[in-house]
């Protein structure tokens, strides 16, 4: 085994017993990054030197706790103080924060060596990271597939041995459909769980930071660490923490679990209809209580998503105008035109798109058939599942309704590329944690489960998704990175 | 035909909390631009706003004393719109759920008292300013200052309540001293921290249904307000006469022209796409809070007024007057401490303090004159040891100096002369150079004592006790 190769917590057990030297992790890690990047294409910036750095510093302390020495990344979308930060972008191709993330500081604080930044669709707007306006990612399984988006870059780069873990943010699906399709864990967590601060926003109320690790171990342990109340967020909650290893048990036994018939319904693959329940039957036969319930609002779901994310994008994004940062189109005659020819400039084609429809949703006249009804829809979803889980302790589901599909494929068609939310949009209305972790592999391609807890219950999630881990094995298999880019 | 005027205002005040709305960024004005500035307040990516529990205290403050129900549940909006001191491109607002609502403020004009409706008043943070090199029109670049981004407002809209500018005027000079009196604004036209919009219209006197209105901005002095609605009702009136019909409009008053210019119309008028501000949870106001600061709350400027009326027997006129600022009350509060008669105090106050305040264009705040020193003054007086138009000149001298009385008068050398013996030395030295005009006086010429109590002054430099002068010539004379 290369270090490259191990997890994070076994990373930890190696720097612990001194079988390696952060220095020799980190160059087996940019060794790794520099073999396979030019087929994998997940970062934006890499930066070698800082990371090289980092490690020798954490091995003239001598001594390891918490992430020293570990090396990861974050979505380019998360800021990083003095790490070039574009969401994808070429409006912000140049910004470089002089401020950290609160996740990104957390990481930093434990001791976490940040390697680079991961791609992305353009602002997190999209599901196959072909919307980055600077070079898609490659699915490590298949290098003419896709990795799903929007935070293909973290779990392309997760999946590829390139790092332990990375970070995401989940808006309404980019963490599990990315994850599902990559073939590893990833965390979305409950709305307020984790901090937003310094997190380019998209939808502010649905974007939650997560994730990306290849056990359901090391995914916690990162939890831990970026999971709590942050005084510079106020929709972040103050509430007590748990010690979220604390649920890596592997026992299940008496565990509700439901799964909605409505996301088992047409649209979604046969196989992978089959390779989920296959995962019931295991959950059944590790002592859980599998029951079909109904979540009857599950369609109205996209629809509600593609008002209220556009309308919050098209106030968030407003603020990318050329005056203090980013792009400025220098040759404008006056102020208006500098505005209007920079954003022409700056944005690519979904984010103009999704600009325009929330522009268009909050419109006078237009509020209330649209933004106005989608928060009601919003209301209807989070009931629907507000009454599963007043009997249930965990929802079970396919993550995505097939696997990941080719470059350019989907590209100009933006309904069949919607279709890839549809069961994970839901989970981002209602606030709730939704974890994909991989279930099976159909002609060589990883399937992901999803699971959905009680809003603040990740806890559950872990310790179900640890359950399924400990008696299954296809966290381990690994992609053959070695075929030609078609 | 005669016209009825229409019109009703909504006043910004900023709230002079310690930190801004959003962020910890100082809420000071005049500092060096761009330097109480940070990543929120000038809207750089992934920021988000934090609400300063402080500028919630100070709206609720505001809105009882603007006798407003004060909500449980309030929320903030986005207002959308690009301009370049706006970072964010929307400012954070409230909509449709205010913090105050439903209150009103008594004025008095012209010896009548009337009730004007506060619909709401609202929170939202201010926006930064453009600043231009020499000339707006020649200068080939704007610059943003972004020190007001963020700065807590207030925003009270009236009903339109108002039949005048002059009407107009004693609204904005109530609200001005109510929120000086509670303590959560300095209300300075002149640094911009209390701004209006006039809503204007005319009708036929006697019609019901309102006229078309439209908005002036840009309304920076009292004088500005009153002089762009005067020009406004009568640019309306003039209009409908020639049968033109009023677009409604948002105008801008030109200071230099003394005219209200046409900005936009209401085709061209903003679509704010207001929706709910996702970053903030909704505010909510328990009862218990409203009620400490209800128990809390200042003395608000009425109740002063009844207060001194009461214990001093002013009129009312000059009651009202006394509390027009809190710091004007105070100086009289702080002197009556000390003194016994609040009419005296009032009388000084309302004479030679206000008359060279207004010379010198200062507020009481800026006087140097000491109340402890106003008093001793007026105590040197009834000591006989200065005469009142000694005291004039004494007044004056603390005013420029802020030095006190007795220092002032020892160092003019213009202590009343009240030694009975030394008046009466002089006397008679007078009444002995002037033999002819003591006998006009004992054949009954009584008004020759005036020549020679003048006599006595010019001989003393006009510090004799005046009183004391004329018992001991009256006497020295009859005897
Ligand atoms: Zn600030």
């Amino acid at each position: 085994m290369e270090l490259y190769e191990l997890t994070l917590h076994e990373l930890q057990q190696v720097l612990d017993k001194q079988e390696a030297s952060a220095t020799e992790i980190i160059s087996s890690v940019l060794g790794r990054i520099n073999k396979v990047e030019d087929k994998i294409q997940a970062f934006i910036t890499l930066d070698e030197e800082g990371a090289m750095a980092q490690a020798q510093q954490c091995d003239a302390r001598g001594s390891f706790s918490g992430l020293d020495g570990i090396p990861y990344g974050l979505k380019d979308i998360i800021c990083s103080q003095g790490m070039r930060t574009t969401c994808a972008s070429r409006m912000l191709e140049n910004f470089v924060p002089f401020y950290d993330a609160t996740v990104a500081a957390r990481l930093k604080a434990a001791g976490g060596i940040l390697v680079g930044k991961l791609n992305l669709d353009e602002f997190a707007m999209g599901s196959s990271t072909e919307q980055s306006a600077f070079f898609p990612t490659r699915n490590p399984w298949d290098l003419t597939r896709v990795p799903g988006g929007s935070s293909g870059g973290s779990a392309a780069a997760v999946a590829a041995g390139e790092i332990p873990f990375a970070l995401g943010t989940d808006t309404g699906g980019s963490i599990r459909q990315p994850a599902s399709y990559c073939g590893v864990v990833g965390l979305k967590p409950t709305y307020g769980r984790v901090s937003r601060y310094g997190v380019v926003a998209y939808a502010s109320s649905l974007d939650q930071v997560g994730v990306f690790s290849r056990e359901v171990g090391d995914c916690a342990q990162v939890l831990n660490l970026i999971a709590g109340k942050d005084s510079l967020d106020s929709t972040s909650v103050e509430l007590e923490k748990p010690d979220f290893t604390s649920f890596l048990r592997d026992d299940i036994k008496g565990l509700k679990i439901a799964y909605p018939r409505e996301y088992f319904q047409e649209g979604i693959e046969t196989e992978i209809k089959n390779t989920v329940k296959q995962a019931l039957l295991k959950y059944e036969e590790l002592g859980a209580i599998v029951e079909e319930v109904s979540l009857p609002h599950s369609e109205y779901a996209l629809p509600a998503y593609y008002l209220v994310a556009p309308a919050e994008a098209s106030a968030n994004l407003a603020r990318f105008d050329g005056v203090r940062y980013g792009l400025r189109d220098f040759q404008a005659e006056n102020v208006i035109e500098m505005f209007s020819s920079t954003r022409a400039e700056g944005f690519g084609d979904e984010v103009k798109m999704r600009i325009m429809l929330g522009t268009y949703a909050l419109s006078s006249g237009y509020y209330d058939a649209y933004y106005l009804k989608a928060l009601k829809v919003r209301r209807l979803i989070k009931n629907d599942f507000d009454k599963v889980f007043a009997d249930y302790d965990l929802i079970v589901a396919p993550t995505t309704p097939t696997t990941a599909f080719k470059l350019g494929e989907q590209v100009g068609d933006p309904l069949t590329l919607y279709m890839n939310d549809i069961l994970t949009v839901p989970v981002n209305m209602a606030g709730l944690p939704g974890m994909s972790i991989p279930c099976g592999f159909l002609e060589g391609l990883p399937v992901g489960l999803q699971l959905i807890g009680r809003a603040f219950d990740e806890g559950t999630l872990i310790r179900a998704a640890y359950a399924f881990e400990q008696n299954t094995d296809y966290h381990q298999a690994k992609p053959d990175i070695g075929g030609d880019i078609i | 035909m005669s016209f009825e005027t229409v019109i009703g205002l909504e006043v910004h005040v900023e709230l002079k909390t310690r930190s801004k709305i959003f962020c910890s960024c100082s809420n000071e004005f005049g500092a060096e631009p761009n330097t109480n500035v940070c990543p929120i307040c000038s809207g750089f990516p992934g920021m988000l706003p934090v609400l300063n529990q402080q500028v919630v205290e100070y709206a609720i403050k505001a809105g009882l004393a603007l006798n407003c129900e004060i909500a449980d549940y309030c929320k903030f909006d986005r207002k959308n719109y690009f301009y370049p001191d706006l970072p964010k491109a929307y400012q954070i607002s409230q909509y449709d759920l205010p913090v105050c609502k439903k209150g009103y403020l008594d004025i008095e004009f012209g010896g009548t008292k009337k009730r004007i409706g506060i619909t709401r008043a609202h929170l939202e943070e201010d926006a930064g300013k453009l600043v231009h090199q020499g000339s707006i029109s020649s200068t080939p670049f704007s610059l943003v200052d972004l020190n007001r981004s963020g700065v807590p407002l207030l925003e009270i809209v009236s009903e339109p309540d108002l039949r005048s500018s002059q009407e107009a005027r004693a609204y904005m000079e109530k609200i001005r001293s109510v929120l000086l009196f509670a303590g959560v604004s300095d209300c300075k036209m002149e640094e911009g921290s209390l701004r209006c919009d006039a809503n204007v219209s005319v009708r036929p006197s006697g019609q019901a249904t309102l006229g078309t209105r439209t908005e002036i901005k840009n309304l920076n002095s009292f004088k500005a307000m009153e002089k762009a609605i005067d020009f406004e009702v009568q640019r309306q009136i003039e209009a409908i006469e020639d049968g033109e019909e009023i677009i409604q409009e948002t105008r801008t008053w030109e200071e230099d022209k003394q005219i209200t210019r046409s900005m936009r119309s209401k085709e061209e008028a903003h679509d704010y796409r207001y929706f709910p501000e996702p970053d903030l949870p909704p505010l909510r106001i328990s009862r218990k809070w409203v009620n400490d600061i209800i128990q809390s709350m200042p003395e608000m400027p009425e109740q002063a007024r009844e207060r001194i009326m009461d214990e001093h027997g002013l009129s009312a006129y000059d009651a009202s007057l006394l509390t027009l600022t809190p710091d004007f009350l105070g100086f009289f509060d702080e002197c009556t401490r000390y003194y016994h008669d609040g009419k005296i105090i009032s009388n000084w106050m309302m004479g030679e303090m206000s008359k060279l305040l207004n010379q010198k264009n200062l507020d009481i705040t800026q006087c140097k004159i000491n109340p402890v020193h106003l008093v001793d003054m007026l105590k040197l007086m009834d000591e006989g040891r200065i005469s009142g138009k000694m005291a004039k000149e004494v007044f004056e001298a603390m005013f420029e100096t802020g030095s006190p009385p007795e220092a002032i008068i020892k160092e003019k050398g213009m202590e009343q002369i009240s030694d009975e013996d030394t008046l009466e030395k002089i006397i008679l030295e007078v009444i002995a150079k002037n033999p002819r005009v003591v006998e006009d006086y004992r054949n009954g010429k009584k008004k020759a004592t005036g020549f020679l109590v003048g006599q006595v002054m010019q001989a003393t430099r006009g510090q004799a006790n005046p009183a004391l002068v004329n018992q001991i010539l009256a006497r020295k004379l009859n005897s």
